[in-house]
């Protein structure tokens, strides 16, 4: 890598009236054919809900394929598009319409944002069921961790929570490049 | 929790930049765990992050195309029957990979307050005016050469309830994405020479003062127009893609 990367910064308060928009959380509608709520609740380290947090959400299709579709933000109710934005409620609640995607040990790819939260978090929720005690990744994360990034199957849906902090605290991740604390390179 | 003073912030920022000064580490990005900014204090994460490689659909980005961003949409001063108050400025920039490699037709999206500090935003009461004519919300896609431009309007600062005579520098919020899932990020854009930054702790919780810097757009008068708006340039630089080049070839 050559260049520093930009650091990131909250979102703040105030982006209710920026980043969401109606169709964000309706990857597709609500009610049609093979659609799941995916859902939880966002909680930070005193156990309290977190109002003002966004959540992202970026998936394969049914087929387990990387989506090549636009239109996320002005959405074909035909085109799934594998990308969703939901901001959480007064109770720190999000949720998402969408399909399950496809593919061995399939997740869905998750972003947290909120005031308070100085740089945008990374995590995973896998979908349950057998076979993930064989995923190499999961099986390097300490087992009274792994279960916070396995979503939960619950009847019409998926329920994911987040917890920021504190008992339970979510596993969150850094990507290769994203190291933080690294000895500066010469030259700078 | 009695509220603290901007001597005892400003105290505390000090200590942790000390610190930091002394560790021979590199911290481009701001710490999750940044007491002088108490709302963090529960909302970052205890445990070290989880290294993870990118695989699957991290390697991957969402798509943007024409039907989700009109161009009128990077233009924040004719989205109401009348002109916004203030000063009319331009903002232009790239935005490129950790390699330098323009991000092309992804979405930037930016918000704001408007000329007296004030957000379209319910839970926003601070007692500045509200401007009809300002919503301070714009979108773009990036163009081939991974560049963007908006037309707004310079932002106002504006008080918050961090610590007592606690003022946020003027600051545009950027929403970026980059060609891989793993380079998206939120950031804020500040301006040159504003008095507010040294005292600001969201601004400060990136210890190194070359790291703070890059978040500081340039005056750059050949952006500025005659008779029209003050110009500045700034470029986001977001991580490196993971992406073999073989498969680039869709991005």
């Amino acid at each position: 890598m050559t260049l520093v990367p930009t650091p990131g910064q909250t979102v703040g308060p105030f982006y209710g009236f920026a980043l969401p928009y109606p169709d964000g959380p309706y990857l597709v509608p609500p009610g049609s054919p093979g659609a799941v709520r995916f859902h939880g609740r966002v909680l930070d380290g005193a156990g309290q809900p977190v109002p003002d947090a966004l959540i992202e959400i970026w998936q394969p299709s049914p087929r387990g394929d990387p989506v090549r579709e636009t239109g996320s933000l002005h959405r074909d109710p035909f085109v799934f598009t594998g990308w969703g934005r939901a901001a959480t409620d007064n109770a720190g609640h999000y949720t998402f319409s969408t399909l399950r995607p496809g593919g061995e040990r399939p997740f869905l790819a998750v972003t947290v944002f909120a005031r308070g939260l100085l740089d945008r978090l990374f995590t995973r929720a896998y979908l349950p069921g057998p076979g993930l005690a064989d995923d190499p990744f999961l099986a390097g994360v300490e087992p009274g961790r792994r279960e916070t990034l396995i979503a939960v199957d619950e009847p019409g849906g998926l329920r994911f929570d987040i917890r920021l902090q504190g008992p339970g605290e979510t596993v969150f991740l850094h990507f290769p490049g994203q190291r933080p604390g690294t000895a500066r390179p010469a030259g700078r | 929790m009695q509220i603290a003073t901007q001597a005892g912030i400003s105290a505390e920022i000090g200590a942790i930049e000390s610190a930091h000064r002394g560790s021979g580490l590199e911290h481009p990005q701001p710490s999750l765990d940044y007491a002088p900014y108490r709302s963090s204090l529960l909302r970052h994460p205890t445990k070290d992050l989880h290294h993870a490689d990118p695989e699957r659909i991290e390697l991957w980005a969402p798509c943007f195309g024409p039907q989700d961003v009109d161009p009128l949409e990077a233009d924040l001063t004719v989205q109401h029957s009348g002109q916004p108050l203030g000063e009319r400025i331009v903002v232009t920039g790239r935005i490129m990979d950790g390699e330098g490699r323009p991000v092309r037709n992804q979405l930037v999206e930016i918000w704001q307050a408007n000329a007296s500090g004030r957000y379209i935003h319910q839970r926003d009461q601070h007692p500045a005016p509200i401007d009809p004519n300002f919503t301070g919300v714009g979108r773009c896609l990036t163009g081939d050469d991974g560049s963007y431009r908006f037309v707004t309007i310079r932002p106002g600062p504006y008080p918050w309830r961090n610590h007592r005579n606690a003022w946020r520098p003027a600051h545009i919020h950027f929403s970026l994405f980059g060609t891989d899932f793993t380079q998206r990020m939120v950031t804020q854009m500040y301006f040159p020479g504003d008095p507010l930054s040294a005292l600001d702790p969201i601004y400060q919780s990136i210890t190194d003062p070359r790291d703070r810097a890059l978040l500081v757009a340039a005056y750059d008068h050949d952006v500025t127009l005659p008779e029209w708006c003050t110009g500045y340039r700034w470029d986001v630089v977001l991580t490196g893609s993971h992406r073999s080049p073989f498969g680039q070839e869709e991005a």
